[in-house]
């Protein structure tokens, strides 16, 4: 596996992929639970691929928080600053301090056992930042919460990275977790990160089918480039042609588009440019959104979605379909990485 | 870089090799007493006190059925061995499913009784237990070593039954009950099938316990009869005789054949499971596809 | 029907409960706790003039004991029991790692080969060490063929073999309850502790011994009392010449018919091993102790 990206200083960088991807092992590479076969890691200017896991500047909240059951709140906490020798009492302030800053005042004299899911996260988060760790490495920490507390333990740490400018490296599968939080945020797959990049460039601009596919909802619709013109490319699908943007394709190649539910339009007639035709097949209500599937004549299938009902669509309906130039991606067949 | 790796797989291998070697070692304190044993069934002298050439005499001396107390001493510690191991079983097995499931006054109290034959010596028992016999002028013989044996090996059962016994046990037997099987039927077809390899390995372990032990089975024997550790014990003051060894060897090969074969059958059966369970697998994506 | 139903257990009949619980409960009393009580009522009584028990209350064999001779085995015994148990842990904590540290299907291979030595009769082994240890056995020989010893050294009968003989007859026992605990640890606790700056030796000190705690706990139990209570190890190989407490037991129930003195050192084990508990009980909870 080979991974090379830059972590920026004071960042909250977000390792996404599907399970399996190589996210968390390059956290425990660069936490050094792991070797890499080749290559460097760098601290601030520091290489620290020799160091052993207890000598390097950067901690981590394990994915099962990992609290040392047999030590107390306060003991755990302690654990890195007591290793390190700091006087009792300076301890003691920094305990009380990292504690109240997770919001567990009180719970100093606590087992582990004693503490719900939440609360052992907190104090794994306090365990991990009293050390002042030049990176936080971060394991899906969220990942055994239910949803409401996740939600609100999103919110919380990212104001929390805020506050301390500490660099967060947060490890999730859950996508709109990376979105919620992250500075930047880097799709990985087999161990090769794909993309890099702020989560509206990621999810605006997918540089690849597979990151087009996992970030959000995308329908992606293969075909063949027809015409370069400038920006403006015109691109020969199954089911007719379409118009798209982008830069550095060749005429003749295979490509596909990537175009998000929220940006389908459709209309009763035919329309300028270019527009395929659809009929309607089901639709589905979500909550907040109405997404609605879209049969074209060829068994492509594309998804739209809405924040209102149209009343006078129905199921069997035909209709054409278009979208803003803009608002598509043109994707090389062979995606590539950063 | 790559240096760097290379000395940590370095001493990661040499790391290895040490614990490996300590291992072996630690093992041949365990083996070696046992292979000078089974060298000395094979001893051509009266008695062993040292080695004076080889012979295979023994075995054929043994088999002659000459020594009758040797012989006499297996079969008794045999009798006593099975019987223990089937009352301890039994209580055992229905202890530890009781314990388990109910909630009872005094339950802490019986709880706390099974870990004392565990933890306190065993000499304080067997004597604690040949004092009430003798008060009570109770014969003493194989019944009161049997009873001994039981109260050292129902312990050890209900440890290995309760372990065995799983959290949804209860709602297993719930299901059996509402698909029409009475509470009796259920015990036979639910419950004991559920924690059999447990009731096995309890078998197991009450057997060779109770083979074994020497200090139960001398306290609470009659003057007449012991069993072959004790006898043991009483020879060993004037040098133990060869078929002793040759005796002790053939248990142990019937010991270590049986428990090999035991695992040979287990291995296979599971092996077979998972064969059948790949076919099936790949049997049942070929219906879909097709 | 009432406003407030609470979803009780049916109550069935109490027969299953006493079919079940019942056998156990039972035996355990008459043959367990009846008679741990009557050895502590008999250690309080007068000794028969033709042995037996004379149901006079008395403090004697209490007084007995503090005699230098019962003393000084007592202390013999103690001190024999706890350099078994500090040398069977030594030896039996690396070991117990180095087996737990390997992959399952290994590890129970390991624990299998652990195991099938002691399906050899106890008293066969022990006595294995004895033919090793003759003044012309092979460890003798080997001795003076390497020219460390001029004449032969006299090994059998001494408190040197007895304590060989207990070390590689508790050590088993000492090693499958640290083992079970050791496999019980977590990586991630090594891991974690290393991410927050613990070297490795400290690593060691402050997670894992005290998380192995309940295992290593009980490998003190569980090689610490018998060590104090054996006789037949003290036979095999001390020739019955060196004296132990379990030796003085037996004897006052064998030829010198002595119970209550008997039943006062059967007592003083019992102190010993409640004594233990207790201290296992303050650090650990009870049901984590690994007894098999």
């Amino acid at each position: 596996m080979w991974t090379s990206g830059e972590i920026l200083e004071g960042e909250f960088l977000t390792l996404l992929g599907p399970s399996g991807c190589g996210k968390t092992t390059t956290l425990r590479m660069i936490a050094g639970f792991e070797d890499a076969s080749s290559g460097t890691i760098t601290v601030q200017g520091e290489r620290i691929e020799d160091k052993e896991p207890y000598q390097r500047d950067v901690n981590t909240v394990f994915q099962n928080y990992s609290l040392f059951p047999h030590l107390t709140v306060f003991d755990n906490v302690a654990y890195g600053p007591s290793i390190r020798k700091v006087p009792k009492a300076e301890i003691r302030q920094r305990v009380t301090e990292m504690l109240h800053l997770v919001q567990m005042d009180g719970y100093e004299k606590r087992k582990p056992d004693a503490l719900s899911g939440g609360q052992k996260q907190r104090v794994a988060i306090a365990r991990a930042l009293i050390n002042n760790p030049r990176v936080l490495l971060l394991d899906e920490p969220l990942g055994a919460l239910d949803l409401k507390l996740r939600k609100q333990m999103q919110i919380e740490l990212k104001r929390l990275q805020r506050k301390l400018g500490i660099t967060f490296v947060y490890v999730t599968h859950d996508q709109e977790e990376a979105m919620t939080m992250s500075d930047r945020i880097a799709v990985m797959r087999g161990g090769v990160i794909l993309q890099i990049g702020a989560p509206m460039e990621i999810y605006d601009r997918p540089n690849c089918r597979f990151v087009a596919d996992f970030i959000g909802e995308s329908n992606i619709i293969d075909g063949t480039v027809r015409r370069v013109d400038g920006k403006r490319i015109e691109v020969e699908t199954a089911d007719g042609i379409v118009l798209t943007q982008g830069e550095g394709f060749r005429e003749g190649e295979k490509v596909c588009v990537s175009i998000r539910p929220e940006y389908i339009c459709l209309s009763d007639t035919p329309r300028e440019g270019f527009t395929l035709h659809a009929r309607i097949k089901d639709f589905i209500y979500m909550g907040t959104v109405i997404k609605t599937s879209l049969d074209l004549p060829h068994g492509q299938e594309l998804k739209l979605s809405r924040f209102e009902a149209d009343p006078t669509l129905h199921e069997g309906d035909e209709r054409y379909i278009w979208w803003d130039t803009e608002k598509s991606v043109l994707i090389h067949m062979e995606g590539g990485a950063v | 870089m790559k240096q760097n790796a290379n000395r940590k797989l370095k001493r990661q291998r040499r790391s290895r090799i040490l614990g490996g070697i300590y291992a072996a070692l630690i093992y041949a304190l365990f083996y070696i007493p046992v292979l000078v044993m089974i060298q000395f069934s094979f001893n051509d002298a009266k008695r062993n006190y040292s080695w004076e050439g080889f012979t295979t005499m023994w075995y054929g001396k043994l088999f002659s059925f000459r020594n009758h107390d040797l012989w006499e001493s297996l079969v008794y510690s045999l009798v006593i061995a099975v019987v223990a191991t089937v009352i301890s079983v039994v209580i055992g097995v229905l202890g530890g499913i009781g314990l388990k499931k109910f909630e009872f006054h005094g339950k802490k109290f019986i709880n706390l009784m099974l870990y004392v034959p565990i933890v306190v010596p065993e000499i304080v028992l067997a004597v604690s237990m040949l004092i009430i016999f003798m008060s009570l002028g109770i014969k003493l013989g194989m019944g009161t070593i049997v009873i001994g044996h039981c109260t050292f090996c129902i312990p050890y059962a209900v440890v290995t039954i309760k372990g065995r016994i799983s959290g949804d046990n209860d709602t297993l037997q719930e299901a059996s009950m509402d698909l029409g099987a009475n509470r009796v039927q259920t015990f036979w077809r639910v419950t004991i099938p559920s924690i059999m390899p447990g009731i096995l390995s309890a078998a197991f372990l009450s057997f060779t316990l109770s083979i074994d032990d020497v200090i139960m089975s001398n306290m609470l024997a009659s003057a007449r009869q012991s069993t072959l550790p004790v006898l043991i014990l009483s020879v060993n003051r004037t040098g133990i005789t060869p078929d002793i060894n040759a005796l002790t060897t053939i248990m142990v090969l019937i010991m270590v054949t049986g428990m090999l074969l035991l695992s040979f059958i287990q291995r296979r059966r599971a092996k077979k499971e998972a064969e059948e369970m790949a076919e099936t697998e790949k049997r049942i994506s070929a219906m879909r596809n097709g | 029907m009432s406003g407030s139903s609470t979803a009780t257990r049916k109550r069935h009949s109490r027969l299953p409960m006493i079919a079940q619980a019942g056998p156990v409960s039972v035996w355990m009393i008459l043959f367990v706790t009846i008679p741990m009580l009557f050895i502590i009522f008999i250690s309080f009584m007068t000794r028969g003039t033709f042995g037996g028990v004379e149901y006079v209350p008395t403090l004697k064999s209490y007084e007995t004991l503090a005699d230098l001779v019962y003393f000084n085995v007592i202390l013999k015994s103690l001190r024999v029991a706890l350099v078994t148990t500090v040398v069977c842990l030594l030896l039996g904590y690396p070991f117990a790692y180095y087996i737990a540290r390997k992959p399952a299907d290994v590890a129970s291979r390991l624990i299998m080969l652990l195991m099938i030595p002691f399906w050899t009769n106890s008293l066969m082994r022990l006595n294995a060490w004895m033919l090793l240890f003759q003044t012309n056995g092979p460890v003798n020989k080997a001795l003076l063929a390497l020219g460390l010893v001029q004449k032969p050294v006299t090994f059998v009968y001494t408190d040197g073999l007895v304590l060989l003989g207990l070390i590689t007859n508790f050590l088993p026992f000492a090693v499958l309850p640290m083992y079970s605990s050791i496999e019980k640890l977590q990586t991630a606790m090594l891991e974690a502790s290393a991410d927050l700056g613990a070297r490795p030796s400290v690593t060691f000190l402050r997670v894992t011994l005290p998380l192995t705690f309940p295992g290593i706990f009980s490998a003190i139990i569980l090689t610490f009392i018998p060590a104090l209570g054996t006789y037949t190890i003290t036979d095999m190989l001390g020739g019955g010449k060196v004296l132990y407490i379990g030796n003085i037991i037996k004897n006052q129930f064998g030829t010198i018919r002595n119970w209550p003195l008997g039943a006062a050192l059967s007592v003083l084990l019992l102190l010993v091993t409640a004594l233990l508990i207790f201290l296992y009980s303050r650090f650990a909870k009870i049901e984590d102790m690994e007894v098999l």
